[in-house]
Parts: structure tokens; sequence; C-alpha cells
């Protein structure tokens, strides 16, 4: 009995102290906000947001309220998203693949890939492709224009859809479909980041499948090119699954650092509602709801996932 | 012959790879290195009249000479550079002398602790004939070396009792662990510095305020030690269970058993990982040109905003890449050569640490 | 380890009384001034470092006030979106940084604005070739401007009341959204009109390739604010202000105010403290005022060595005297 006591008694000691402290904080916040009449609750969402934005794949105008405009924000955070894990798998694959080829000079090169986009911060990455598009690519009116239809601008990348064409028309460019410069550093930038991390998982998935598989494989006749299709890779997508759903989530993380850029994120229009009303809490609050809701879901889907196969 | 046959033609396959890689190497990298190199401007007296003259065809590094005192230092008063520059010698030699394995003992701390301490000394000053310097006027290389070493500093006892903590069998201690660690790790990096740049100074009581920088630390202090604990856990659940059922044996209670037998085994066998999470930190140290500090991006960053410098974001950025560069890939070299030399251990691919 | 202590230490021995500003200022011995990080006219650091402009000089006229020394000032450049923040949080004393007055900020943010500075209004520059001689002929533009700014909103207001659409390029810097404007990125640049005439005259690398357009689509009084909650701070700054402005209007300048002891004139007089306890009112020296006119000057003097040389007029800046909109109430 007495060393559960002592346990309860410990436990008590630590809440009291958590709680204390939380305590602290939130009566200093409460007294602050009062003596400096910041005004705070959630209903200045339902206020008119008065600002526009660049960019948005769902309608929005300024008349609308900061609720609609934050999911604007999230929005172009769930496409720059989606785009650049697309992206990132496609090229992390073909490189860590390409780690693994009996050719030197493709391995080298990959190798020499990874270091590089390993090895720099991705927002020095992000301010790189940026500063390349918009300084080295020339003014609207004088696009480069490597495919018919298809124009490079410091205004973004115009291309055509089937039925539109983009043509310069007044001030702009319109019809046909719009890269802005900012979705398109950012896009490169995450993919090609990101891409290097999916690299060295998927060659570490690959290393770790014995290699008496290989030769058994070849025993049987099959090429290897046939090997690496049906017996390495669904083997190795076992180990690489799990640590690749956790770089997707880094990419969601990572496109977060489009605020740096001006890309409308929900973090930028966050920021800008924070500066328009002042309610520096609730704003962050909600960035940090929004992004947590999206970890633990992911975490969960993984933890089902991996029960799911290890049941196997 | 052979050497090149096996591994550059070894099958059609490979052969058609290693001709178009050649032929692509051969068509970029001439105009590449013609750019960066032959055309490029390095000095001069009227360098940025040179450089917008060679706009396209040179690149121009005669930014990076103008500027490299700001880019090393920030805004520190100029004739104290040395100061600065020696606390980084202090610094490079405190990192040097703990990638020794012969240095992992207790003393290593001690030692950190008189480094950092003189670290403080030489940078801030106000005393033995030292001006004193405000920390609003550090910034350059210096202020990231600086919040990655005090931040890993801080950051490692917090891990240690976070990882300790989420292995703990009281239910209340590891809930409170668990819930930092999830909820730390869920969020972008960005949103604990614009907490603590913004939320801080409403925490506090009416009258006590504190300083930019020390908010940026609080939060990369806090971002650190959530992965660090992940790592840290990773070691302790690494140590098989006779170490504990000995140490049980041989009387020692649950603090003795863990400061003298548990982490430094732990610790051993997670540095490969931690290294790796070093580095990831030293690449976060960049987010703070988000919040205004004047960090080695943002001085590369703003010299760029005068008129006579703008347009050479490029040049500016490749140069910011090759420093992050030198100094992440040494710290990778490190990790991985440690990795090999530790074969015994069984420690998986470490993730992408929040990168 | 040593900022976690510092920090402990800190809270454990400075949660005894609140300071007011004054008291702080006093203590420290400098004024902390939030500007603008480059602004010709306004705030902006000269070739030698020293910084210039019209509301650098507020922050100099409080410094001389409380401190009897208009240099005990230091500045800290300011974006827009980092403005209110660095004044909330205490990091500054003053934010003189070209801020617009309005209602939501005075109120929701935790501020007060203690007067106007400079009356402004938003207004909008082009490249002379794209053709256009009117704000109304902008539809479908791209258009460069800071985030967190009034601007930013007055901008959507106006081209939805015209029924037009634009492309917002939102730069939160100031040199960035002016490069990122003279190399193309975007059509129109919008500021308040002030800030179109300062670039205009220190950075546009052609300046007669640009035209400002004649509409003026907005308010934009510009003035100091300081935080909610310290009365006192706020009328020593609302009143350094005004005195720059009684200043002008009395005919005082700073080469002439120091002999001003023996004026007949009784307002003269209580503003230098030859009579009256204005000073000790505010809680100052009774030389407050003469030590703002003699080392930062007067009104119309801030003006003419700040935003003249770039070619701007009085206009609304006036004395109401003289048909503009400069009124400070009477100081007795």
């Amino acid at each position: 009995m007495k060393r559960s006591a002592k346990r309860a008694a410990i436990q008590a000691a630590v809440l009291l102290a958590v709680g204390a402290a939380a305590w602290f904080l939130v009566s200093n916040t409460l007294s602050n906000l009062e003596a400096r009449r910041i005004a705070s609750g959630f209903s200045f969402l339902q206020r008119e947001a008065g600002f526009a934005i660049g960019e948005s794949p769902i309608p929005y105008s300024a008349a609308d309220s900061y609720l609609k405009a934050l999911v604007v924000g999230l929005a172009n955070t769930f496409r720059v998203s989606a785009f650049g894990i697309v992206l990132a798998t496609l090229i992390g694959f073909a490189v860590g693949l390409g780690r693994l080829s009996p050719n030197a000079l493709l391995r080298g090169l990959c190798a020499a890939y990874v270091e590089l986009f390993r090895n720099t911060p991705l927002l020095v990455q992000l301010f790189f492709w940026y500063a390349l598009i918009t300084e080295t690519l020339p003014p609207a009116r004088e696009a480069l224009q490597p495919l018919p239809g298809v124009f490079l601008s410091n205004r973004g990348i115009f291309f055509p859809l089937p039925g539109s064409v983009p043509v310069l028309q007044g001030f702009n460019f319109s019809g046909g479909a719009h890269l802005s410069p900012e979705f398109a550093a950012l896009l490169a930038g995450l993919s090609i980041y990101t891409a290097s991390f999916i690299a060295e998982i998927v060659r570490a998935g690959v290393l770790s499948i014995r290699r008496g598989q290989r030769e058994a494989a070849q025993a049987l006749g099959l090429t290897p090119a046939m090997t690496t299709r049906h017996v390495v890779l669904p083997q190795a997508l076992r180990v690489i699954v799990p640590p690749l759903t956790g770089t997707y989530l880094d990419l969601t993380k990572n496109s977060s650092l489009a605020v740096a850029i001006g890309y409308p994120d929900l973090v930028s229009i966050a920021n800008t509602a924070i500066n328009q009303t002042g309610q520096a809490i609730e704003g962050i609050a909600v960035i940090m709801a929004v992004y947590l809701t999206i970890s633990l879901s992911i975490s969960a889907l993984m933890n089902w996932y991996n029960a799911r196969v290890l049941r196997r | 012959m052979r050497w090149l046959r096996e591994h550059f033609f070894s099958s059609w396959p490979s052969a058609l790879t290693t001709l178009v890689l050649l032929f692509v190497l051969f068509e970029a990298l001439p105009p590449f290195i013609d750019w960066a190199f032959v055309e490029a401007i390095w000095t001069g007296p009227d360098a940025s009249a040179a450089c917008r003259a060679a706009r396209g065809e040179g690149a121009c590094w005669a930014y990076i000479g103008e500027k490299h005192r700001f880019i090393l230092f920030g805004t520190y008063p100029y004739d104290e550079h040395w100061r600065p520059a020696l606390a980084m010698l202090v610094l490079l030699a405190l990192w040097g002398l703990s990638a020794l394995r012969r240095a992992w003992r207790w003393w290593l701390a001690v030692v950190w602790g008189c480094g950092l301490a003189a670290i403080g000394g030489l940078m801030w000053g106000g005393f033995a004939g030292l001006p004193y310097v405000e920390n609003e006027r550090w910034g350059g290389l210096m202020l990231t070396l600086l919040l990655t070493t005090f931040g890993i500093a801080a950051a490692f006892p917090l891990a240690i009792a976070l990882a300790l903590g989420r292995r703990s069998t009281l239910p209340v201690v590891r809930a409170l662990c668990i819930g930092y660690i999830e909820l730390i790790r869920g969020v972008p990096l960005i949103s604990l510095l614009f907490m603590a740049s913004v939320m801080l100074p409403l925490f506090l009581p009416e009258g006590l305020s504190i300083d930019k920088l020390l908010r940026a630390q609080i939060a990369l202090i806090l971002f650190a030690a959530a992965y660090l604990a992940e790592v840290v856990r990773g070691g302790l659940q690494a140590i098989p269970r006779h170490q504990y059922e000995a140490a049980d044996a041989l009387g020692l209670g649950y603090w003795s058993r863990t400061a003298f037998v548990i982490l430094p085994q732990a610790l051993r066998i997670a540095v490969p990982p931690l290294v790796n999470v070093l580095v990831g930190f030293f690449k976060n140290t960049s987010l703070v040109v988000i919040i205004g500090l004047y960090d080695l991006l943002t001085s590369v960053k703003v010299g760029l905003q005068e008129p006579a410098w703008s347009g050479f974001g490029v040049e500016a950025y490749l140069f910011a890449a090759a420093t992050y560069f030198i100094f992440c890939a040494a710290m990778s070299l490190y990790s991985r050569r440690l990795e090999l030399a530790s074969p015994g251990s069984s420690w998986p691919p470490a993730r992408a640490a929040g990168s | 380890m040593r900022a976690i202590v510092a920090v402990i230490v800190l809270l454990a021995c400075g949660t005894a009384a609140a300071q007011s500003t004054a008291q702080a200022v006093r203590s420290k011995g400098y004024v902390q001034c939030g500007v603008n990080t480059g602004l010709a006219g306004f705030s902006q650091p000269d070739s030698k470092g020293v910084w210039r402009g019209i509301d650098v000089d507020v922050c100099r006229a409080v410094a001389a006030a409380v401190l009897g020394d208009a240099s005990k000032v230091r500045y800290t450049p300011l974006t827009a979106q980092q403005r209110f923040t660095a004044l909330q949080s205490g990091e500054v004393d003053i934010l003189s940084r070209n801020t617009t007055w309005t209602l939501s900020r005075d109120t929701g943010l935790g501020i007060n604005f203690v007067g106007t500075n400079y009356y402004d209004g938003q207004a909008f520059m082009a490249r002379r070739k794209l053709n256009v001689t009117s704000a109304k002929q902008l539809d479908g533009a791209t258009v460069c401007v800071q985030p967190g700014t009034t601007t930013e909103l007055n901008l959507a207001d106006y081209f939805r009341a015209n029924g037009m659409s634009f492309r917002p390029v939102v730069i939160e810097k100031l040199e960035e959204v002016l490069n990122a404007y003279f190399a193309g990125r975007c059509d129109v640049y919008t500021t308040d009109q002030s800030g179109l005439v300062a670039v205009l005259a220190s950075r546009a690398p052609n300046p007669e390739e640009h035209v400002i357009l004649p509409e003026v689509i907005s308010k934009e009084p510009l003035g100091p604010a300081v935080r909610h909650g310290d009365d006192q701070w706020f009328d020593i700054v609302k009143w350094s202000l005004f005195a720059m402005i009684e200043a002008e209007e009395l005919g005082l300048t700073s080469k002439n105010v120091e002999k001003q002891g023996s004026s007949k004139n009784p307002s003269i007089q209580r503003f230098v403290g030859a009579t009256g306890e204005l000073g000790k009112m505010l809680g100052l020296d009774n030389r407050w005022a003469l030590e703002i006119v003699k080392q930062v000057g007067n009104y119309g003097e801030s003006f003419d060595a700040n935003l003249k040389p770039l070619g701007f007029e009085r206009g609304l800046n006036r004395l109401w005297t003289q048909g503009g909109l400069l009124y400070a109430p009477p100081l007795r």
C-alpha cells in the first residue's frame, strides 16, 4: 500500500505543478487581454474579411467572411500538398531505385541528388526557386513560348487546357490554366526536397529484402526487372509505407512555409487575419488545431494499417 | 576496361542510360560552369554595375564579397568582430570535442557549461573592458550557430525527461509527456514560432517582457525537445531487459539505475539518429527569417533589398544553400560513419525528423 | 539552459509592480521607437545609418520632452505585419510608422492613436506604357500590395465598388514589393500617395516611366500610436506631437525658441515654460516643449527637412490658419 500511496502522491504533485503553471499563464493572458482591450472569442470569423486572395480553388470574394477565407487557405494547402505528394513520390521512387542501379553514373547522380537536397534547408530552396522564376523569366509581354500555347513569364506559367488557350489580353493572359510563381516555386521546392527523403526510404526498404529472395527469383528464371516488380517491391512496400506516410505528413506541414513566399495557404491567410483583427490567440489556435487534426488522423490511419498488416 | 564495362555498360538499358546521362551532362554542365565561374564577377571597384552588365551571362558573387561581414556577423559593431569570430571557434571546438567517442563521459556536460558561458561572455561583454553589445545586434551565421547550439543544449535535458516520462509507469506523467510530444510533433514549426513571438508576451505578467531572440529560442527548444525525446526513447527501448535486472540486483533505485546504467548506454546507441535530428534542427533555424530575426538566411536576403543589389537572388540563395550544405553534409557524414562503426545497433533508418 | 534560468529569475523578481512606460523609459535611458524598414521622408536610415523622417522626428520629440535629449532613441524597423505585435508586446514604446488611424485598430488591437502627423490618401502607380489615365481602367490588372495594411482592404473595396476584378500579389517587405513592381511582376502598385511620391523620388530606376493615377480612393490619416492602458504615456506622446504643431502656429523655430523666454505673448510664455505648470501636469520638466522645438524643430521645419526635398507639397498638412487640417488644441 505504501508504494501505491507514493505513486499517487507523485502524480498528484506533478498535476498540481502543471496545473499551477497553466493557471499562471492563463490568468496572465486574460488580464493582459483585458488591460489592452484586445477582443477575444471566435465571433470575428463571421465578420467580412475585406481582403482579396490571389488564387483560390473555390470561389471567393472580399465580401466573404474570415471563415471562408480560412477555408480557402486550407483548400490551397491541400492543393499544393496533393500535387506535391504525387510529384515527390514519382521523383522519390525514381531516384531511390536509381541509387540501386548497377549503372555507376546513374547511382552517382542519384546519390548526389539526395545529398544535395537533404542537406539544404527547405526554406532556402523555396527562396531559390521563387527567385529563379521571378528574376530570370521575362515580364508577361515578352513571355517565353517554348511550346505553342505554353507561356513562361515572371507572372507564372500558362498552358492550354482542352478547349481554351491562354492569350495576352489587356493586362494579363486569360484562358487556359495558370500556375502562379508562388505555387510553382512551392510545388517545385516541396517535391524536390521531399523526394530526396523518399528516395532514402525506398532504398532502405528495397535493401531490407534479403538477398535470398532475389536469388530465388533468379533461380526461377525471372529477369531483374520482373524480380523487382513482382518479388522485391511488394515486400519492400510493407517496410516503406509507414515512414513514407510520415514523410507525406511532413510535406503537408512544410507547405506552411508558403507564408514566406506569399502563397495564400492556411498559415498565410490566418496571419493576415491576425494582423487585421489583432486576435492572435484565436488565429494561432485555428492553425494548430487544423494541423493537429491532420497529423493525428494520418497517425491513427497508419496505426490501423500497421495493425492490419501485422495481423496477416 | 572491364571496370568500365561492368559499371557503365553492363546491359543494354544500362548502356543507353549512360549515354543519355552523359549527353545531358555535356549539354547542361558547361553553360552552368560558364555562368558560375568563368564569366562570373568576383570582385571589383564598381561591383554592382559590373554585375548588372553581366546579368544572365555571369554570376554576381561580388554580392557575397560586399556583404560578407554582414552575412557572418549581422549588425554586430564592426570593431568588435573578433568577439563573435572567437565565439564561433569556441563553439566549433565544443562540437568537435563532442564528436569524439572518447569524450562521451560525464565531464562533457561540464565542458559544455563552461564553453557556453564563455560564448555568452564574449558575445554580451560588459566586463573586463569589453563593451556591452545587446543581443538585438547579433546576427548572421553567428546567430544561426548560436540558436542551434543553445537550442540543442537546452532541449537535451528536457528531451531526456520527456523520454523517461513517456516510459514511466505513472499514468499521469505518461499522459502528459505523450500529450506534449504528439502536440508539438503534429504542428508545423512556423506555428510555434508565431505562437512564441506573438503570444508569449501575453502569457507573461504586465511589465515583464522577453526579447525576440529569447522567444524564438524558446520555440526552437520546445520543438527540438519533442523530436529528441523520441530518439532518446528509441535508445531506451534498445536496452535489453537484463541491464535493468542487473541494476536491480545491485540494489540501485530508479534514479541511480537510470543515471548510471541505462542512460549512458541509451544515449550512445541513439547518437546516429540524434545527429540526424541535429541536422534537421540546424536547417530549421532558417525559419526565424519569417519572424524577423537576422540569422544567416535573413542577412543574405536583406542585402538584396538594396536597389543596387536587387535581382541577384539566385546567387545569394545558392551561396546560402552552399553554406548550410557544408555544415549539414559534414554532420551527416559523421553520423553515417558512426552507424557503420557500431554494427550491433539495430536502429532502423531515421525518419525525417520534421526536416 | 541559461535562458530558462534567466527567465525564472526575471519572473521571480520582475513580477512586483508594473512599471509605467514613462518610468521604464527614464530608467533605461532611451525611447524605443518602432519605425518603417525604410520609407523615404517618413523613416529611413541615411547613408551614414542615421534615421531621418517625420515619423522619426516624433520619437525624437518625445525623447527630448522626457529625457531632455532628442538623440536618446533606438529604432526598431518593422514591417506592416510585425508592427502591431511589436507595440502590443512591449518591444517598442511608440509605433511611429505611417500607420493609418482606423476604428478597428484603435479598439480591437489594444493600441491608442495619439493623433495625426500626416493626412494622406491611397492612390495607384502604373507604368506609362500601359496607357491608363484613370484607376477605373484597371479591370483585370495585377496589383502589388503589402499584407496587413488598410491598403489591402481599400483596394478590395474599390474594385468591388466599381465592378472590376484584379489579381493581388501579396509581398510583405516593402523593398521586395517595390522590386517586384519594377521588375514587372505586377502592373500596378498601390499604397498611400505619400509613399508613391517617395518611391518615385528615391527608388524608381526610371521615374519618367511611371505615372501616379489621379484617383485618391481613401482617407489615410497617418499617426503615431501607443499601447492601451498607460494614460500618462499616451498624454505625453500626444502633446509632444501637438507641441510641434503649435510651435509652427506660434512662429517658434529651432533657431529662435531659446530666446523667447522674454516674449510678451502669454501663449509663448506658457509654451516655453516661463509661466504655468504645463510640464508638471504631464509629469515632465517645464522646458519640455522648448526642448522639443530646440532639438527637433517645429512641424514645418520637420516637413521641410524631410518631405519637401522629395517633392511633397504641404496640401492638407498645412496649419488650419492656412486652410489645412493641422490644428493643435490650446496648450494651457
